[in-house]
């Protein structure tokens, strides 16, 4: 066991040298650590309140006093896309995390559980996949109604059977190893092989897919906000922000402009970092996800 | 082969069948019915009870779900609540704008991303190779609709050379062109990126192949290998993924039509959801997976065709 950790240990201080000596790598680590703070740091650092109306000072440009200016009820737009960090990534976050506890487990169930129930679930997980994602998350909010709790269960929904399928196909190559075998013969019990034996060994690609896909849940949650399915408004969203500055494009062109670019920036952030993590730990590719 | 057919065709009409079911169930787990959610709070009973009858909803489930499937092998997709239009008359309208969209950008991002890729490999390992890298990366990743809406700023509004918002007059094939150049560009570019990578990944592979050492032992130019005898062989892995892509394709559509206004499966899908309308959504989602489930299935079968050794894989 101490052995495996100071593998461990000594492989992550590589990972971060290396990510480091990647440009793109270390740019997306800035974009991200840039995000994640405005997300942690809101209420501090956000200069006025997101949803404060201030009607008098409605689609003013950039000045000194609203750094990026403010929208059609005169609200901070830098406050707002402050805010919705925090909303973007927190929504993000919760639902790849629920998304990836559900795919694990169903996966392990999958990969070591009874053929007939494999079965099963890889009828289930194919057919989750096999429809157009959006077409799926439009049907599910029309069932349940727009807002944010909908939302997290769409992402839920549309992403833990890609990652159930790859833990299955994981734990079913583990399944066969002589280790694995030894434990049995050895009389470890079924939990203890899947705690002890198959999920730290699992895990890792996992973590991978997890984070190459926090930008695809984060355009996501704007596009699904952008067209008013998503967050409901006032909630600073930077979908609702886009929506919002879409419908005053002619008078007040920068409300639109401002509101997409910490969208492209977050998007391209994560994305960079998350190939720079592949690119370390996982040189072959095996993590690439498509769709 | 034509029992992998077979097989192949009845694993995609049982995923169907099970998508279908499954949705058609959801409908009926969530509190509230589907009436008194679409007509909203201040419907009298006597509404809401005239149309949960027209909807069927006054049958046992199972009941429902049967009359669904009778319906839909007859063509019948159920009628529009509001309008009282049928589902598939309105789909089989506005399918076509969205099916030019899908294969044009599609088409366009196909030809620059191949030839990106082998750019990338004729240089490979100079600027030229690293920078398309990047780009390639970026534009995979910015959502289409940002571009959209950002193409829709730049050209049709500041610049006013393109139209902001439509599918063009109808009969008018140049204003329709003009219409689908942004949304096609928004659409397509993210996988013009990503065929790039694709390209070039398989064909550094394919370079390690004998006939390319051998080609490069009688002194051709590198150029001529990469596009003459590279490409042919790499180009394989490329076409099994364009069929798969072509749902993400049809996922950025749905976005893309909405920035502008631009009439699609998009645009009556997310207007059948903001309303509430049970039979265009179901209607949409169940046409939508069964053409996509058909072009994956198609592209299965040919890859099959072409390729012998994917055949044993179903046999398991």
């Amino acid at each position: 066991m101490s052995c495996a950790d100071e593998t461990s240990l000594g492989a992550r201080r590589g990972i971060g040298r290396a990510l480091l000596a990647d440009p793109m790598g270390l740019a997306g680590l800035v974009i991200v650590v840039l995000f994640l703070s405005m997300a942690v740091f809101a209420p501090w650092i956000a200069p006025y309140d997101p949803i404060a109306l201030d009607v008098k000072a409605k689609f003013q440009t950039p000045s000194a006093a609203h750094w990026a200016g403010t929208d059609h009820l005169g609200r901070d737009l830098l406050s707002r896309i402050i805010w919705g960090a925090r909303l973007a990534l927190g929504i993000a976050i919760t639902s790849v995390g629920i998304a990836g506890g559900l795919g694990l487990i169903l996966g392990l169930v999958a990969g070591y559980g009874p053929r007939w129930l494999d079965g099963l679930l890889v009828l289930v997980f194919d057919s989750m996949s096999s429809l157009p994602m959006i077409f799926f998350a439009l049907a599910v909010i029309t069932v349940l109604g727009p807002g944010t709790a909908t939302l997290i269960l769409v992402i839920v929904l549309v992403s833990f059977p890609a990652y159930a399928r790859l833990i299955r196909t994981q734990t079913l190559a583990l399944a066969g190893a002589d280790f694995i075998l030894a434990e049995r013969v050895m009389g470890a019990g079924t939990a203890r092989i899947l705690l002890r034996h198959l999920l730290p060994n699992v895990t890792g690609p996992l973590v991978i897919l997890l984070c190459m896909d926090i930008p695809v849940v984060i355009m996501l949650e704007a596009g699904l906000s952008y067209l008013n399915l998503g967050v409901k408004p006032p909630a600073p969203s930077w979908g609702n922000m886009l929506s919002e500055g879409y419908n005053a494009l002619r008078q007040a062109p920068h409300v639109v402009v401002v509101a997409g670019i910490p969208l492209v920036l977050a998007t391209l952030g994560f994305t960079f970092l998350g190939e720079g993590l592949r690119d370390v730990l996982d040189p072959r590719g095996a993590g690439r996800r498509w769709g | 082969m034509l029992d992998y057919a077979i097989r192949r065709v009845g694993l995609s009409l049982l995923i169907l069948i099970v998508v279908m079911t499954a949705m058609y169930g959801m409908v009926f787990l969530v509190p509230g019915d589907p009436a008194s959610l679409a007509l909203g709070p201040r419907a009298t009973p006597e509404l809401k009870e005239a149309l949960r009858e027209r909807m069927g909803l006054d049958q046992p489930i199972l009941t429902q779900i049967a009359y669904f499937f009778a319906n839909v092998l007859q063509g019948d997709l159920g009628v529009d609540v509001w309008s009282k239009r049928p589902v598939l008359e309105q789909i089989l309208e506005v399918f076509p704008n969205t099916l030019l969209l899908g294969v044009v950008a599609l088409g366009w991002a196909l030809v620059t991303g191949i030839l990106l890729g082998c750019a990338a490999v004729v240089w490979r390992d100079t600027w030229v190779d690293r920078l398309l890298g990047v780009l390639s990366v970026s534009v995979i990743s910015v959502p289409s609709f940002v571009v959209a809406i950002y193409g829709l700023i730049v050209f049709a509004v500041w610049l006013n050379w393109l139209p902001a918002i439509g599918a063009g007059e109808t009969g008018d094939p140049a204003s329709q062109l003009r219409a689908l150049i942004l949304p096609a560009f928004a659409v397509g570019i993210g996988w013009v990126g990503y065929l790039a990578r694709l390209v070039r990944a398989s064909m550094l592979e394919v370079m390690e192949a004998p006939h390319i050492r051998t080609a490069r032992a009688f002194g051709m130019r590198e150029r001529d290998i990469v596009l003459r005898h590279a490409l042919r062989v790499a180009i394989v892995p490329t076409i099994s993924i364009l069929a798969v892509g072509f749902g993400s394709i049809l996922s950025s559509a749905v976005f893309v039509e909405s920035v502008f206004s631009r009439p699609g499966i998009g645009t009556l899908i997310t207007g059948a959801v903001e309303k509430r309308n049970y039979p265009v959504v179901m209607g949409t989602v169940l046409f939508m997976t069964a053409f996509y489930l058909a072009v994956v299935t198609a592209a299965d079968l040919l890859i099959a065709r072409l390729d012998p050794r994917v055949r044993d894989v179903l046999r398991g």
